[in-house]
């Protein structure tokens, strides 16, 4: 018991440490729908965003957009507009917006909300079907969603 | 040859995309029993829909054709056990469900209308909370576990004998108020994801989700055995596991949440044919 709470708080130092500029998901600040200020201070992976988009354990977008730069990703779903040329629609602030709750842009949009942690009815344990219990965190990290933003940036015709 | 591979399956997802509206075509079971499986929308949902669809009409060819013969529909053998459960005796009463009702064929016009109110009990009652009291009132037996096999399987039986006939439960009257509250449910966007039955079933029908068809989620095929599983599934099995992809926190089968919700959802379906045991993915 005394153990755990040592290692959590060992790791609250360490996470606090890395990400000393981290904005958390309740202190976002939106204007018209985007985001100007990088959640982390720290430049997007659009490599690793690329990954996250795509991945089913992950951003898992794909499951509602299709887009041809991940042509080799199958079974990409059509619940919202193709993501080709999202670069070139949106600024980067925009795209940040739009990842961490789409719902500021588009009101009552289907699109999950990735960086957000209040508000939920029924908030579940991940996909176990249990209520969500102290683990309960965004669907991505802020680091994440800056990787995804930076990927999404790339996206130009 | 990456490339290559790329272009083929953009081709792929062109495809399918072209193929994601439901199809058109008619459901003949044994090739004598049509169901409808397309038809004007109950007056209660004319803002949401024209017409209400069937999940068959969203499913693949081979899946489609799997139902219409019973010799290749694999939930018929599940229909064959409990038509033996049916005739069994069981309980300190020593009857079987035969000796009070006949042939379970005397049970067509049954399935239609459930759930339903029931004015003794003072609350609206699936089919399987009526079979459980048939169970332990009448018979003296145990109750059966609410998705359980012998739950599942008797609810196929007892739909199979229906099938054909359209859905029909009532919303009004003692009834309301039980409908309210499952529609309700269905708009409300559960979970992390904050996804509502509407935000798929009503709005997105017809459209991909991953690899998912998107059907208008209709609850007339139920029991459905399920390639993906191999089994019959209840209505509330299906409830839990679509509560559950939107990283909510689930009812439970049987709850009075879910007894209220597929009493809602049904009736969005009333005017369909009943084809439990359908085959789904
Ligand atoms: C459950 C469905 C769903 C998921 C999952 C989803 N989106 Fe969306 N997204 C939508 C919908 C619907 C819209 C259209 C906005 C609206 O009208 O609500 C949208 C809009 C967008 C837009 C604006 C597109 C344009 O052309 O204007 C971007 C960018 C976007 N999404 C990115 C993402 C990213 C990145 C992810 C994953 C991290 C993601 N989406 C996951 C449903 C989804
Ligand atoms: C994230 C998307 C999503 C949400 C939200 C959702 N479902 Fe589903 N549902 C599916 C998918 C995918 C299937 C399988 C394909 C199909 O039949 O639509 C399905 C299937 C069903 C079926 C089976 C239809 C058949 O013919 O076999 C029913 C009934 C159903 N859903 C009801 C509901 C209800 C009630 C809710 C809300 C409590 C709900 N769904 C919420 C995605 C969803």
């Amino acid at each position: 018991m005394k153990i755990s709470v040592i290692t959590a708080l060992a790791a609250g130092v360490i996470a606090s440490g890395v990400y000393a500029e981290e904005v958390a998901p309740t202190a976002v600040s939106f204007e018209d729908g985007a985001v100007a200020q990088s959640l982390t201070g720290v430049a997007g992976d659009s490599a690793n965003g690329r990954e996250i988009v795509g991945d089913k354990g992950q951003g898992n977008c794909v499951a509602c957009h299709m887009l041809t730069d991940l042509a080799d990703v199958p079974f990409q779903g059509n619940i919202g507009p193709n993501l080709d040329g999202v670069g070139d629609r949106w600024s980067e602030a925009d795209l940040r917006g739009l990842v961490v709750n789409a719902k500021m842009m588009f009101e009552d949009s289907m699109m999950p909300s990735f960086y957000r942690t209040e508000g939920y009815t029924r908030p579940g344990n991940a996909y176990t079907g249990k209520a969500a219990d102290d683990t309960f965190a965004p669907l991505l990290s802020a680091q994440q969603v800056e990787d995804v933003v930076a990927y999404l940036a790339t996206l130009k015709e | 040859m990456r490339k290559l591979t790329g272009a083929v399956l953009a081709t792929l997802l062109t495809t399918s995309a072209a193929f994601a509206d439901p199809v058109d075509d008619t459901l003949i079971l044994n090739e004598e029993t049509e169901v409808v499986v397309r038809t004007a929308a109950p007056e209660h949902l004319a803002d949401a829909f024209d017409e209400v669809m069937s999940g068959w009409l969203f499913r693949g060819d081979e899946t489609r054709a799997m139902q219409m013969d019973d010799f290749d529909n694999p939930g018929m053998i599940f229909v064959e056990q409990a038509e033996d459960k049916w005739n069994t005796a069981e309980g300190t009463a020593g009857k079987s469900c035969a000796d009070c009702h006949g042939a379970s064929e005397e049970m067509a016009g049954v399935r239609p209308t459930y759930p339903k109110w029931n004015a003794d009990a003072g609350e609206v009652r699936t089919l399987e909370m009526q079979v459980n009291d048939c169970r332990t009132t009448q018979m003296g037996a145990d109750e059966w576990k609410y998705t359980g096999g012998d739950m599942v399987n008797m609810t196929a039986l007892l739909a199979s004998v229906s099938r054909g006939l359209p859905m029909n439960v009532a919303i009004d009257g003692p009834a309301q108020a039980t409908w309210e509250q499952g529609k309700e449910m269905y708009y409300t966007r559960y979970g992390q994801l904050e996804l509502s039955c509407a935000n798929c079933h009503e709005n997105n029908f017809g459209n991909m989700i991953r690899a998912d068809h998107l059907s208008q989620g209709q609850t007339n095929g139920f029991p459905v055995y399920r390639l993906k599983n191999t089994k019959l599934n209840a209505a509330h099995s299906r409830f839990k596991g679509c509560i559950r992809d939107t990283r909510a926190e689930t009812f439970a089968a049987g709850s009075p949440e879910f007894v209220a919700l597929e009493l809602y959802v049904a009736s969005r379906g009333n005017g369909l044919g009943v084809e439990g045991p359908a085959i789904r993915n």
